[in-house]
């Protein structure tokens, strides 16, 4: 079968040994297809956090499958010799706190991902330009993260998980700093990003405001996942 | 690829040039001991090379006249000159002392020399002002480090000096400033008691029968006259001929007359093997002391400023960067901030150098050594830091 996004089947994640083992996840199943923005609902403790640690490959679960794009990365043992190759070409990271590089300008903050790939430095700056033309934040180019207004690093933090142009983006509360005009503009953002480059986007994310916008929404309770259709209101 | 450290260092480049500052001020102090210790050794070789001699003859049995003190009698020249392969021979005190000058004093090493033109050995090879030594009496030529000035009367023991020639870089192995004096006087100045004493070994003399015969007239006042006269120095420098080697000659002084000899070889060894050796030790102990202190400095320092940036790490490893990378750039902050303190250090220790008392010796060679330990240090104490850097757990950044 062909699959492209994100595929998850029957994931296992159990912390610890013996009496204290924690089942964090005790089966999800997860379909994000390229372009789609789903979002990932649970109370505190559900398991959110650590499905996206599996998927991003820094922490190792305990069994079950993930495909990210073409690739089988996970089958019961990791597929996959390079984790930070794949983290740095597969997939994009975007928190609720942007965790800029604070020495690094903001085009290079996002022009690093490239770099550590091996591009020349020059066309990394390019590429980072022209994405931050497309957010919209390229009159701040040169500007240290620290003189940037939250909206604003959480668009860098988009831009440098974009740059890549990784199959897969995971997003872990990326909008709870912020009033909800800006949280829209996010996810707006995310959106168009995600039906431009082909990308599959998980969204953890608490926030009522922005809850509306996705179309499909996984809600995780007690370590398993069930799909349901949300409103997918804002971009209709 | 950008450089990872060298962003970090720009952005944060107050606190760097702090602690590189810092740092570099301990290595100034570090490189000045090692000039210091240097400076000792030049301070002998010079005294060597300014004596002018070939051979010093001593005392038998001593490490004279340096190390320990010698003394031989001031006629045993005439016998070294008729010796084979002798050039010139003189005859040379050593005192080191408070020479006064109006109200205050200076340490320095009187020398006493037999007045004559250059190349006598024992006389300073050249004047930077002023005159030799002519007259057989109360004329001194001084280094300038004394600061004595060209028609200063100065004071040794109770006669009245004038100094009428300025020479420089003529120490004692400890440093101190040499004073030239005739031989005559300089001999007097050893040997000289107060008046009180004076008066009381006439006394004695004279109560003593066997130099106070009532047959033998005259008896009492040639006693008295050998008495207050000192007919000793503390060694002849000795000055061999071209195309005798300095063992040849040495050897038949030694058998014939007598004495001790020593090349300028042995010389060496005696002043930088023993007169300096426990300073050399001292200042050994310094040295390794700090370097221990600068490494904990620079390896605390880094591991710090590492612990400030777990957060960034964690991004940098969670994004892709390799270990080997974060390691790199770590390294490189703390090589950084060693050429930093080098930097500072080497100016500091330039620049402050003249001021100290005694002859501080910067070695280009030593620059290269310290510059290399510091290296070397930072590599060192950066092993911790990056310890700590590999461990971080890129997880951390995604959070709860
Ligand atoms: N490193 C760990 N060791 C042991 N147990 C862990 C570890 N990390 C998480 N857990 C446990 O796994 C379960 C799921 O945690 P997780 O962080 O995935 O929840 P979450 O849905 O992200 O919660 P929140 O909304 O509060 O962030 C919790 O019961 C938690 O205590
Ligand atoms: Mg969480």
């Amino acid at each position: 079968m062909l699959t492209k996004g994100i595929r998850i089947n029957g994931l296992k994640k159990r912390y610890g040994k013996g009496e204290t083992a924690v089942d964090a996840l005790k089966g999800v199943d997860m379909q994000v297809a390229p372009g789609e923005v789903v979002g990932l609902i649970g109370p505190s403790g559900s398991g959110k956090s650590t499905l996206l640690k599996c998927l991003g490959a820094v922490i190792e679960p305990t069994a079950g499958q993930m495909t990210l794009g073409d690739e089988v990365i996970y089958d019961d043992g990791w597929k996959i010799s390079d984790l930070r190759a794949l983290r740095r070409d597969k997939i994009g990271f975007v928190f609720q706190a942007p965790y800029l590089i604070p020495f690094l300008d903001v085009t290079d903050n996002i022009a690093l991902l490239p770099m550590l790939a091996g591009h020349p430095n020059n066309e990394s700056r390019q590429r980072a330009l022209e994405l931050l033309k497309a957010l919209d934040v390229a009159h701040r180019a040169r500007a240290m993260p620290s003189h940037l207004s939250g909206g604003e690093q959480q668009r860098v933090a988009i831009a440098r998980a974009l740059i890549n142009r990784p199959p897969v983006i995971l997003a872990d509360e990326p909008t709870a700093p912020l009033d909800s005009e800006r949280a829209l503009a996010v996810i707006r953002i995310l959106n168009q990003m995600a039906r431009q480059y082909e990308t599959a986007v998980i969204v953890v994310t608490h926030d009522e405001k922005i809850v509306p916008t996705f179309r499909r929404i996984y809600h995780i309770r007690d370590g398993r996942t069930n799909e349901e259709a949300g409103e997918g209101r804002a971009f209709e | 690829m950008i450089s990872l450290a060298g962003r970090d260092i720009l952005h944060a480049w107050g606190k760097f040039v702090f602690t590189g500052v810092g740092l570099g001020l301990l290595i100034g102090v570090t490189l000045t001991m090692a000039g210091v210790y240097r400076g000792m050794v030049d301070d002998a070789k010079a005294l060597l090379d300014n004596s002018g001699a070939d051979l010093w003859v001593v005392q038998k049995d001593t490490l004279g006249p340096y190390a320990e003190s010698s003394s031989i009698y001031d006629d045993v020249y005439r016998g070294i000159l008729g010796m084979p392969g002798v050039e010139r021979a003189a005859n040379v005190t050593y005192l080191t002392m408070q020479v006064r000058r109006g109200e205050s004093d200076v340490r320095a090493m009187v020398v006493g020399v037999v007045p004559g033109g250059p190349g006598e050995p024992g006389q300073p090879g050249y004047l930077v002002a002023g005159r030799r030594i002519t007259r057989g009496h109360y004329e001194a030529v001084a280094d300038i480090a004394t600061g004595f000035q060209l028609g200063e009367q100065i004071q040794i023991r109770r006669n009245l000096y004038t100094v009428v020639g300025l020479t420089r870089r003529m120490v004692s192995s400890s440093g101190d400033p040499m004073v030239f004096i005739p031989l005559k006087d300089a001999q007097e100045a050893q040997f000289l008691k107060d008046n009180d004493a004076i008066v009381q070994q006439r006394r004695r003399t004279a109560e003593n029968p066997a130099f106070n015969r009532p047959g033998v007239p005259g008896l009492l006042n040639a006693a008295i006259a050998s008495q207050s006269a000192n007919p000793y120095v503390n060694a002849v420098l000795v000055q061999i001929e071209p195309g005798y080697s300095p063992d040849d000659v040495a050897e038949p002084i030694r058998r014939w007359k007598r004495l001790q000899v020593y090349t300028r070889e042995q010389m060496e060894k005696i002043l930088v093997g023993k007169l300096i050796a426990t300073s050399a030790r001292q200042i050994g102990m310094f040295l390794v002391i700090l370097a221990i202190v600068s490494a904990a400095i620079v390896a605390f320092i880094i591991y710090t400023l590492t612990l400030g940036k777990v957060r960034e790490i964690a991004v940098l490893k969670l994004i892709g960067t390799r270990n080997r990378t974060i390691a790199f750039m770590i390294l490189q902050q703390a090589v950084g901030l060693g050429v930093i303190g080098f930097v500072v250090g080497k100016i500091s220790a330039t620049f402050w150098a003249p001021i100290f008392p005694k002859y501080v010796l910067l070695e280009p060679g030593d620059a290269a050594r310290g510059f290399v330990a510091v290296v070397v240090i930072c590599v060192l104490a950066s092993v911790l830091a990056i310890r700590a850097a590999l461990k971080v757990d890129p997880a951390e950044a995604i959070g709860g």
